[in-house]
C-alpha cells in the first residue's frame, strides 16, 4: 500500500488549523483593539466588527458548505435562517434597550409605540431573558428547517428545484418582515442597540469580546462539522450525494440522513446570524435577500466546495475584496463578483483549496492494481 | 401449503400510462431457490425486480418475503428485511474508497443518529477483512472506487451485496459486457453464494442461464410464459416463438 493511497481523500486535516488560526486571529484582534490608539498595533472598532462580521459570514458559509458539499443540496436560501437567528438576538437586543429609547418605554420596542401598539405581540414574551432568546435562535431556524426538510426531502425533491424552492423560502420571509404588521420593524428592521448582558455594545472590551465569541464559535463549528463529514455519517452523506437512490437499496433512508444534516446546517447559519446583529448593529429584512444566499454559495464555490476550511477562506476573502471593491468602485462590485464566480467555475473547480490538493487522478502513484487482469478484463 | 414459501408474488399487474408493464405475473421462491428469469426486452423483468424491491407499486397482486407484505413497504424497509439487489449497470460509491463503500454496506446501523456516533467495532473488520478477500480488493482497500476498472466495480458492489446479508439476492443482467472466462467465474461465484442465500437472477445470455443449472422461468409481455428446466423451456414451442420471433 503506497503511502498515498493511506490517506483518506476526506480527512480535514486542515480545518483543525483554520479552526486554530481563526481563533488565534479573533483573540488577535481583540486585544489589539484593547490596546492604547497611541499603539502602533492598535486595531480599530471599525477593523474589530469588520473582522466579526466576515466571521459570522464564514459560519454561514460553513453551514452552506456542509450541505451543498457534502449532502448535495444546493440551498439558495441558506441567509434565511441567518436573518432568523440574526432576529432572534435582535428581538433580545431591542428589549434591552428598555426606556432608553426615543419614546422612553420601558416595555415596547420603539417601533411599537411608533404603531401605537399598547402591548408585546405574544411571540416577542420572554425575549428580554438572553437565554430564552439564545433559545429561539436555534429551535425557530431549526423548526423552519425541519419542516421544510422534511416536506422537501420526503417528496423527493432535489436538484435545481430544491435550489428554487430555498430561494422562494428566503424571499417569502423577506416579504414578510417587510410588513410592519409581522412585528419586526419592517423595513427598518431592529437597531439601534445599547448594550448585551448589561455590557455597552459601543465598549471597545465588548467588541473584543464579541469578536472572541465569534472566534470560538466558528472554531466549534468547524470542530463540529469536522466530526459529522469525518465520520462514517459523513461518508453516507457523500453516498446520499453521489447516488441516493442507492442507499435506499442498502437500507438507509436518505430524506432522514438529509433532514439532519439539514436542520443542524439552519443552526450554525443562525448561530452566525446571531453573532452578526451583535456586531453590525442592525438587521432588516435586506438580509433575508435571495441575493445574499447567492453570494454565501459563490463564497463556497470560491473557497472549494466540500472542503469546510475553504469555506471559511472564501467567505472571509471574498468580503474582504468586497469591502475594498466597494470603496474604490462601488459600482462595479456585482460584475466583479460575477467575473469571479465565472473564473472559479472555469478554471478553479476545487476554488482555492484545490489549489494544494493533488488531483488524483493524474497521480502516477495512484494507479489501481491489476486485480481483473488475470480474467483478461481490461477495457 | 406444506413448506413456507421465501418469496410469493402472485397475480401482480402494472401498468404504466396505459401500457401494461405486468399482466398478473406470479413467481414463488422457496427458502434457498435458485432461479433464472429470462425474456426478451420489455418482458417486464426490470419491473419484476421494481415491484419485489418496493420501487414500483403494483396496481394489483399481492408481493409477500418472509411473511412481510411488499406492496406496503418502502426500498430502504425492504432492503433490511434482507433482500438487495445488484443492479445491471455497477452503482458503487465513486467518491469514497473501497472500504468505505463495503463499510456503509454492512447490515446492521441504519438510522442517520446511530451511524454519526458508530465506532468500527472488530466484528465489522472482520466482515470487511472477510469481504475484501472475497471480491480480491485487498490491494485496492484505500483506493478511491471511481478510479477502479469496470470488472472491480462489479466485484465490489457484489462485495457490498454480500455485506448486507441478505436472504435473497436480485441480480440484474450480472454478465452484460463481460468475457466469457468472466461470465462462467460469475456462475460459480453465484452458485457458490446460492449455498447460504436465495437467488434470483435475470439474464439475457443462455450459456450463462445454462452454467447456472437452476430452473428458468420465462416471462413475456408482462407474464409469466413457461417454467422449468431450461430444456423444457427451450423446447417448448412458445418460447421459440417468442425468442426466435417466427
Amino acid at each position: 500500500m503506497n503511502a498515498f493511497s493511506c490517506q483518506s481523500a476526506r480527512s480535514f486535516k486542515s480545518v483543525i488549523w483554520t479552526a486554530g488560526l481563526v481563533l488565534l486571529a479573533a483573540i488577535v484582534l481583540a486585544v489589539a483593539s484593547l490596546l492604547p490608539e497611541s499603539s502602533p498595533l492598535h486595531a480599530s472598532a471599525f477593523v474589530v466588527s469588520l473582522a466579526g462580521k466576515y466571521l459570522a459570514y464564514a459560519m454561514l458559509a460553513l453551514s452552506v458548505d456542509l450541505v451543498w458539499g457534502f449532502a448535495g443540496i444546493l440551498t439558495l436560501g441558506h441567509a434565511a435562517f441567518f436573518g432568523l437567528g440574526g432576529y432572534a438576538m435582535g428581538m433580545y437586543l431591542m428589549r434591552e434597550i428598555g426606556a432608553r429609547g426615543a419614546y422612553g418605554d420601558a416595555n415596547l420596542p420603539d417601533f411599537m409605540v411608533f404603531l401605537s401598539w399598547k402591548s408585546l405581540p405574544w411571540y416577542w414574551c420572554g425575549t428580554d431573558h438572553f437565554a430564552w432568546a439564545m433559545m429561539l435562535v436555534l429551535v425557530v431556524p431549526a423548526l423552519l428547517a425541519g419542516v421544510f426538510g422534511w416536506l422537501a426531502f420526503r417528496s423527493r425533491v432535489s436538484g435545481v428545484y430544491l435550489s428554487i424552492i430555498t430561494q422562494a423560502l428566503t424571499y417569502a420571509l423577506m416579504l414578510a418582515f417587510f410588513q410592519n404588521g409581522f412585528g419586526f420593524g419592517g423595513n427598518n428592521g431592529l437597531t439601534d442597540f445599547k448594550d448585551i448582558l448589561g455590557a455597552d455594545l459601543h465598549a471597545p472590551a465588548t467588541r473584543a469580546a464579541l469578536l472572541v465569541a465569534t472566534g470560538i464559535a466558528l472554531a466549534a463549528s468547524l470542530l463540529a462539522a469536522r466530526f459529522i463529514v469525518g465520520s462514517r455519517f459523513g461518508n453516507l452523506l457523500v453516498a446520499v450525494r453521489d447516488s441516493e437512490n442507492r442507499t435506499r437499496f442498502l437500507g438507509y433512508r436518505p430524506d432522514q440522513v438529509k433532514l439532519l444534516v439539514w436542520i443542524f446546517s439552519a443552526m450554525l447559519a443562525a448561530v452566525g446570524g446571531a453573532l452578526y446583529v451583535t456586531q453590525v448593529g442592525i438587521i432588516n429584512p435586506g438580509e433575508f435577500a435571495p441575493a445574499n444566499s447567492i453570494e454565501s454559495v459563490i463564497w463556497v464555490a470560491v473557497g472549494g466546495r466540500g472542503t469546510l476550511s475553504g469555506a471559511v477562506l472564501g467567505a472571509i476573502l471574498v468580503n474582504f475584496g468586497k469591502t475594498l471593491f466597494t470603496a474604490w468602485l462601488p459600482e462595479f462590485w456585482l460584475y466583479g463578483l460575477g467575473l469571479l464566480f465565472i473564473c472559479t467555475t472555469l478554471f478553479l473547480p476545487n476554488g482555492i483549496m484545490g489549489l494544494w490538493r493533488p488531483t488524483r487522478k493524474n497521480d502516477p502513484e495512484d494507479i489501481t492494481p491489476e486485480v481483473s487482469a488475470p480474467e483478461g478484463e481490461h477495457p | 401449503m406444506t413448506e413456507a414459501l421465501l418469496l410469493d408474488v402472485r397475480d401482480v399487474s402494472v401498468t404504466f400510462d396505459g401500457f401494461r408493464a405486468i399482466n398478473s405475473l406470479s413467481l414463488a421462491l422457496k427458502p434457498g431457490e435458485m432461479r433464472a428469469i429470462v425474456g426478451p426486452n420489455g418482458a417486464g423483468k426490470t419491473t419484476m425486480m421494481d415491484i419485489i424491491t418496493g420501487k414500483t407499486r403494483p396496481d394489483s397482486g399481492t408481493a409477500t418475503f418472509k411473511g412481510h407484505d411488499l406492496t406496503r413497504l418502502d426500498e430502504p424497509a425492504i432492503a433490511r428485511l434482507g433482500i438487495g439487489r445488484k443492479f445491471q449497470k455497477p452503482t458503487v460509491f465513486e467518491a469514497l474508497t473501497v472500504t468505505e463503500n463495503l463499510l456503509l454496506s454492512l447490515k446492521g446501523i441504519r438510522s442517520p443518529f446511530a451511524v454519526l456516533f458508530a465506532r468500527q467495532s472488530s466484528r465489522e473488520r472482520a466482515r470487511l477483512a472477510e469481504l475484501l478477500s472475497l471480491t480480491r480488493l485487498e490491494n485496492v482497500a484505500n483506493s478511491t472506487a471511481g478510479d477502479m476498472s469496470h470488472g472491480q466495480k462489479q466485484w465490489l458492489e457484489i462485495g457490498m451485496l454480500m455485506g448486507q446479508e441478505p436472504d435473497l439476492l436480485l441480480v440484474d443482467e450480472p454478465v452484460a459486457g463481460m468475457t466469457d472466462a468472466e461470465t462462467m467465474a460469475t456462475a460459480d461465484l453465484l452458485r457458490e453464494i446460492n449455498k447460504t442465500r436465495s437467488v434470483v437472477v435475470v439474464e439475457h445470455d443462455m450459456d450463462f442461464v445454462r452454467a447456472l443449472g437452476v430452473p428458468v422461468t420465462v416471462l413475456h409481455e408482462g407474464s409469466v410464459l413457461a417454467e422449468g428446466t431450461l430444456d423444457d423451456v427451450s423446447a417448448d414451442p412458445r418460447v421459440i416463438e417468442v425468442y426466435l420471433g417466427r
